[in-house]
């Protein structure tokens, strides 16, 4: 094995120009497919949005115009649950999480979070006659393996459920992933998450919840800790730590 | 097609299969097989990698050192993963989030670097070329009945059509719950080479 391809300043040489041409390569369809791939994210995101707030069928195949038409998304300060300046196209609640200086720890950090973003985006989505019918909030929890994002649909009321949708989880796959059901879906719309006193009431009961009991929904059979977490996830989040300042002030009117 | 072609191609599928004789890339069969679906473009991912990286790895085989063999031919897999990952991302989303993490992983499943290092290394650029889509055809073929066995027992679904009613949906079929885990592909896999080896005896080790 002495032939001249192996010493070492071709050795180095080839790799280099390996290195070069692989590097080349990879930019180039990175940085070239990256537009359609933000643009599939977006579309991904506008698509729960819209089955949240039960347009699915209406959009079609045109969910881009649906959502521009019908949706309007503010970003929520969580604290004060006032509306803020800031830009919702570009709002990540992941990224924020993450950020020391845009998050904060829960004191009561039911769903897991570790760190809560001190921002959050809600989407309002109108009706036919331009009025708000639907408040999507955005909503993240820990479930068995790992946390769980998606999204739950109030009526204008911020009491009335109209869905809740997962849009990203890694629960086992026909125990806790039956989040994503059909049938599980249907139980939510016209739960109270409220009760009179305006506390969190809605619960998840295992066994199957009594007929008429307007806060409980099933659990799912086989993934106690996943519908554990769902009601933890739920019970933050409407609270005082999550959206409950927002909640008030929306029904107090603050929010235009 | 002459008959080496033929080899070089369809050998792969039975006679020399890349996880039931060779026992190699068994780890992503584990995870991939929970729908058809996913197979399916985990096979046609793998082809093309298995395929391509063999072509470029052929083409320059009288030029790498080989003291830095090894790390070249890891260079080139993991470049052509990369890119698969990436125009999975732009043209099929919905798919590329399911198997998330197994596309990347296509860098270190063994038969991409198993057929560089054993064929690419030592023949011409068309012929290692067709080594790699026969292989991956031959992984694609395991993961193809893995995951119909899977998805049928497990969901009751083939292709995501319902095939039987779960109960869950009213239904009579209750899913079986060992099929919709992972590690139930060793299970199947395991029947699929004792299948194999009772019709081709010859493929049995020896003692």
């Amino acid at each position: 094995m002495s032939s001249n391809k192996e010493t070492f300043g071709k050795t180095i040489g080839f790799v280099f120009v390996v290195c070069l041409v692989c590097a080349a390569l990879v930019s180039v369809s990175a940085v070239s497919l990256k537009p359609l791939q933000t643009a599939n994210k977006l579309l991904d995101k506008q698509t729960k949005i819209l089955e949240t707030a039960g347009l699915l069928e209406l959009a079609g195949n045109d969910v881009v115009a649906t959502y521009n038409k019908f949706v309007d998304a503010k970003m929520v300060n969580l604290a004060t649950g006032k509306v803020v300046e800031g830009d919702v196209n570009a709002f990540e609640e992941r990224a924020d999480a993450r950020d020391i200086t845009k998050s904060s720890k829960p004191e009561n950090d039911m769903a897991g979070l570790n760190r809560r973003a001190d921002n959050a985006v809600v989407y309002f989505v109108k009706n036919e006659q331009g009025k708000v019918s639907t408040i999507v909030l955005p909503i993240v929890g820990s479930g068995l393996w790992n946390l769980m994002y998606g999204f739950i649909g109030l009526e204008p009321d911020m009491n009335t459920v109209k869905s809740v949708i997962y849009s990203d989880h890694s629960e086992t796959p026909g125990l806790g992933a039956e989040v994503l059901n059909p049938k599980w879906k249907a139980l939510w719309p016209g739960k109270k998450m409220f009760d009179e006193q305006n506390n969190v009431a809605i619960k998840i009961v295992k066994g199957g919840a009594k007929a008429g009991d307007i806060h409980g929904v099933d659990a799912l059979s086989g993934a106690t800790l996943t519908s554990n977490g769902v009601e933890r996830t739920l019970r933050f989040w409407l609270g005082k730590e999550g959206y409950g300042p927002f909640i008030t002030n929306y029904r107090a009117g603050g929010v235009k | 097609m002459s008959t080496d072609t033929k080899k070089v191609l369809f050998g792969p599928v039975v006679d020399n299969n890349p996880i039931a004789l060779q026992v190699l890339g068994v780890c992503s069969a584990l995870a991939v097989t929970s729908s058809l679906q996913n197979a399916l473009v985990m096979t046609i991912a793998v082809m093309l990698v298995t395929g391509f990286s063999n072509l470029f790895i052929s083409l320059i085989r009288n030029q790498i050192p080989s003291s830095v063999r090894i790390i070249v031919q890891m260079a080139i897999i993991a470049s052509l993963v990369i890119v698969v990952d990436q125009v999975l991302k732009a043209f099929s989303y919905q798919l590329s989030k399911e198997l998330s993490v197994f596309i990347g992983l296509i860098i270190t499943n063994c038969i991409v670097m198993g057929r560089a290092e054993a064929f690419a290394m030592k023949e011409k650029p068309g012929v290692s070329f067709l080594d790699g889509i026969g292989n991956g055809l031959g992984y694609g073929a395991v993961l193809m009945v893995v995951a119909f066995f899977r998805e049928l027992f497990g969901f009751g679904t083939l292709f995501g059509i319902e095939v039987f009613t779960l109960v869950q949906n009213d239904g009579w079929y209750q899913g079986n719950g060992l099929l919709v885990l992972p590690f139930s592909s060793f299970f199947i896999i395991g029947l699929i080479i004792w299948a194999i080896r009772q019709y081709k005896p010859e493929q049995v080790e020896k003692d």
